[in-house]
């Protein structure tokens, strides 16, 4: 989600050697380490891989990405299935541990990088997997053609077969995997297939390990059974920034199966994170006894310095920031002279509030450290960060720390840091056992890197034709970047505002300005991180533009993205940001919610496009508010441009959950604090929507674009709140400005 | 000691009576496809089968299903090898993303279907309040239709 250095994709350049040996159950692994070196870094990444074909044609496909939902253990075993040129319904697929090596410059990558955020598993590994399918079916052509004494450029393959067709011959690659193990590896890449020859890659195809879903045998992290295993849970600071003073541990004790109890310390006020707070951990027999008996400790809080903090005092305090000058981030043109040229200023402010991630399967670890290593199974996007945390928990060195990493239950950024997995090897490096950490819902909800919350301020100077001159945007906000190691604080502004994103280099004279609101809440990477926000600043804006100057929201829209070019775009999904592909997508949304129409009082049509991470989306959302301030929605219609669906079922749903997500946020959620607490604890007072928000007439549309695909995981989100405002908006004159919509519509 | 049947067998719990049947089932019989979510009743992935209807195992202390009958996602179909109709139903739309919250939908589901086998738009609405976080709702409603269609069919398990 955030821009990370283990996300840059890879830049192959030539496979190194090619390893086969036998597995236990006498199958052969065709394995295809790779050694590249990153261009100009100097630093040798080894990226590996492996493909075993079984004794009866039977293919498994290691899978080296956290699967959150997005579909990636299913995407990329597609991408290495399609170039080896076998048959789908012979796949399977193994998930692989996180594989580091430690090298003279540090530690380096054994499988490939492994980590999910920012919507890169698919794409960062594009290239890889194809290349890693198609050496290993180059590899198989060579052991044939040896075998036949012919040429290798006469055979080709068929699903599971190298084929000769002169000598009316085929092999089927399980005979001749042993061979093929011990050629060497081709100086030459072997070539691609064309898009258009694909038969499996841009199918529809089903999530391979669905079936262990629906009938209750996959094994998320919550659900890892060790031997000798142990539970705990942790009771928390609930200020912010908060320590135990003291604890009375002596009911908790007498419980029958509690442990042991002692005391977590938190990192320091304004230090980065290892883990969210201080605490006291209580271990016991079962997971509802370590609750018992946490609910039975009598714990004396020094409320810490945060004690003050709260969403009223931080509101008001963005507001004066406004007030004043910040720091200028960006500033093309002559913004000053273009709004006092100006023939009509437009002006609003937005407020956004923190939300919690809430993945549906709390945070959990298994950890067991032993003296010399240990074991971490976790669920995580990141298994690399949860080695580094289980480092830093244990002072173990990093390549004495095993990391398996399982089916995540929901991962929109939280997981990309590990602060549980710290927590638990901390606890079983004080404990000696294996320990199972269980978060509670409360928990989750109270100790987050929350997206972060701010106060927006969009002034547009437009001229006698409409067209907008000038434009800033000035936000007040709580940075992500906040108590992260080495950040300097000018920096700040960078994770909350993208400096290429519209409408910058379309609108000739724009000020971006930045003021930092220090206030003690965690934040982190939520799901398209800074694009919700600003989605929904800008698109409701232009909303407000179009309207106060008398013209059609459709056509303000169309004529800003204009034709399709390519502006330049320096964040994370750059180089480049094609307008035009919003102006396609948003006139597609239009046609098809059958935008124009005359609709009755209450009933209204809301529009609204975004370029997220290299992705592009836009969605027409149509509600009816009642005279009391019921709201329906009635109609959705979604549509992404990811460039090439490489797995178009998981976009589609992708875009679907994307849009449930920015709707059911965009309702409800908001996370406050009150005296330096957080006052929300669980999903009564914390409402995700159920199915009932959403109506049956949804649609989700895949508008291809060329050959090259973008991520999918962010780009269904931002705009579905803004367009369901603007919905609010032309059904009720009722501006929602202030994020949840939640009883603003009650009159 | 607390005597019930669990997926047809008989168990006996010996702790505290008061304990959630979930940790039950999770920490002491190792059926861990039943899942938690909150604990205070809200999301329903916790959802289970007491003598045939639905219950959020969270919300239900084990002392009170004593002699009673537990169906876990696991003993959901008729066999190992089988799926049950609203299973089948959501492989065929490929209804899960994470999938965390699913055997908690397919449990509230069947339940739904054996009250009202042929549900609209409106009784699901009603009727299903299991919570999704990855958003599968739109692909949940096709496959509840599915499964009903699936059981008037035949209702018998499908492979
Ligand atoms: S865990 Fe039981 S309803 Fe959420
Ligand atoms: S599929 Fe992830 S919570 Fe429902």
């Amino acid at each position: 989600m955030s821009v990370n250095a283990s996300f840059v994709p890879h830049s192959l350049t030539r496979r190194q050697f090619l390893v086969a040996g036998s597995t236990v159950s006498g199958a052969f692994v065709l394995g295809v380490p790779f050694s590249a070196a990153t261009a100009g870094a100097g630093d040798v990444r080894q990226l590996g891989f492996f493909i075993e074909i079984q004794t009866d044609g039977h293919v498994i496909i290691g899978t080296n990405q956290p699967e959150i939902g997005q579909g990636v253990r299913t995407a990329l075993p597609m991408l290495v299935a399609e170039e080896l040129d076998v048959d789908w319904d012979k796949v399977s697929i193994r998930p692989m541990p996180l594989g580091i090596v430690k090298t003279a410059d540090g530690y380096t990558w054994k499988y490939g990088g492994q980590g999910v955020g920012g919507s890169t598993g698919l794409t960062s590994n594009w290239d890889f997997m194809r290349e890693v399918g198609a050496t290993a079916r180059q590899q198989l052509i060579q052991a044939a053609a040896a075998r036949w004494g012919i040429s290798p450029g006469t055979c080709t393959t068929e699903p599971g077969y190298v084929v000769c067709t002169s000598l009316g011959e085929k092999l089927p690659y399980a005979d001749l995997v042993g061979d093929a193990a011990n050629l060497g590896v081709p100086e030459e890449s072997p070539p691609l297939k064309d898009v258009a020859d694909y038969r499996i890659v841009g199918k529809m195809h089903k999530t391979i390990d669905a079936r262990d879903i629906v009938t209750g045998k996959t094994k998320y992290g919550i659900d890892t059974r060790q031997p000798n295993m142990r539970f705990a849970v942790i009771a928390r600071s609930p200020y912010l920034n908060g320590t135990p003073k003291s604890f009375d541990a002596s009911v908790a004790r007498k419980i029958d199966g509690v442990l042991d109890v002692f005391e977590i310390k938190g990192p320091a006020p304004g230090e980065p994170y290892q883990i969210l707070a201080s605490g006291v951990a209580v271990v016991a027999t079962s997971t509802w006894t370590a609750i018992q008996g946490r609910d039975a400790l009598r714990i004396e809080w020094d409320k810490g310095p945060n004690a003050k903090d709260s969403s009223e005092k931080f509101w008001a305090e963005n507001a004066s920031m406004l007030e004043g000058s910040g720091q200028v981030g960006v500033d093309d043109g002559d913004f000053e002279a273009a709004m006092a040229g100006a023939d009509k200023i437009v002006e609003h402010q937005y407020a956004v509030p923190f939300v919690n991630h809430a993945p549906l399967e709390p945070q959990n670890c298994y950890a067991f450290v032993e003296k010399d290593r240990c074991h971490i199974i976790a669920p995580t996007q990141m298994p690399s960060g949860a080695s580094r945390s289980a480092a830093w928990a244990t002072g173990l060195e990093r390549e004495n720390i095993h990391v398996d990493f399982t089916r995540v239950g929901g991962g929109f950024g939280r997981r990309l840091t590990n602060d549980y997995v710290a927590e638990a090897a901390l606890i079983s490096k004080q404990t000696g056992w294996p320990i199972q950490l269980q978060w509670t819902r409360e928990d989750d909800v109270k100790n987050d890197f929350y997206r972060p919350a701010g106060l927006h301020e969009m002034r547009a100077g437009l001229n006698a034709n409409g067209e907008i001159a000038g434009w800033t945007q000035r936000l007040a906000s709580a940075s992500k970047y906040y108590r992260r190691p080495n950040m300097p604080d000018e920096n700040l502004w960078e994770a909350e505002l993208y400096a290429d994103d519209f409408p910058r280099n379309i609108v000739p004279n724009l000020r971006l300005e930045y003021f930092h609101n220090a206030i003690g809440i965690p934040r982190g990477s939520w799901r398209a991180p800074a694009h919700t926000a600003n989605a929904f600043v800008v698109q409701s804006f232009i909303d407000e533009i179009a309207h106060e100057t008398g013209q059609d929201p459709l056509q303000l829209r169309i004529d800003l993205y204009g034709e399709e070019r390519e502006l330049e775009y320096g964040g994370h999904g750059g180089p480049t940001f094609n307008p035009g592909r919003l102006t396609r997508l948003i006139k597609f949304v239009a046609e098809r919610i059958d935008y124009g129409r005359t609709l009755p009082k209450g009933r209204g049509i809301g529009l609204a496009s975004h370029f997220t991470f290299g992705g592009y989306a836009a969605h027409a959302i149509e509600v009816v508010v009642g005279n009391n301030g019921d709201l329906s929605i009635e109609r959705i219609i979604a549509a992404i441009d990811c460039g090439y669906a490489v797995h178009p079922n998981a976009v589609e749903a992708q875009l679907q959950g994307g849009t449930i997500d920015g709707i059911s946020t965009a309702l409800g959620l908001e996370i406050t604090v009150e005296d330096g607490q957080i006052q929300q604890s669980n999903f009564h007072d914390y409402p995700l929507a159920r199915i009932a928000t959403f109506p049956n007439r949804f649609e989700a549309h895949i508008l291809p674009y060329d050959e090259n695909p973008t991520g999918v995981g962010e780009m269904g989100i931002p705009s579905a709140a803004p367009a369901l405002t603007n919905a609010i908006f032309a059904a009720t004159g009722k501006r929602i400005r202030r994020l949840p919509i939640k009883d603003q519509l009650r009159v | 000691m607390i005597s019930f049947q669990v997926n047809s067998e008989n168990v006996a719990f010996d702790g505290d009576g008061s304990t959630p049947l979930l940790w039950v089932l999770r920490d002491h019989f190792n059926l861990t496809g039943t899942k938690f979510g909150c604990g205070i009743g809200q999301c329903g992935a916790c959802t289970v089968h007491i003598n045939g209807a639905a219950r959020r195992s969270c919300m239900t202390p084990v002392a009170a299903i004593k002699g009673r009958s537990v169906t876990t996602i696991e003993g959901l179909a008729a066999g190992n090898d089988e799926l049950h109709p609203v299973q089948a139903a959501w492989l065929e739309y490929d209804v899960p993303q994470c999938g965390y919250c699913q055997a908690g939908q397919i449990m509230a589901t069947v339940d739904l279907l054996q009250r009202i086998p042929k549900p609209t738009d409106a009784d699901i609405d009603k009727n299903i309040r299991n919570i999704c976080r990855c958003g599968t709702y739109a692909r949940i409603r096709k496959a509840i239709h599915k499964a009903a269609e699936l059981q008037a069919e035949g209702g018998s398990d499908v492979s």
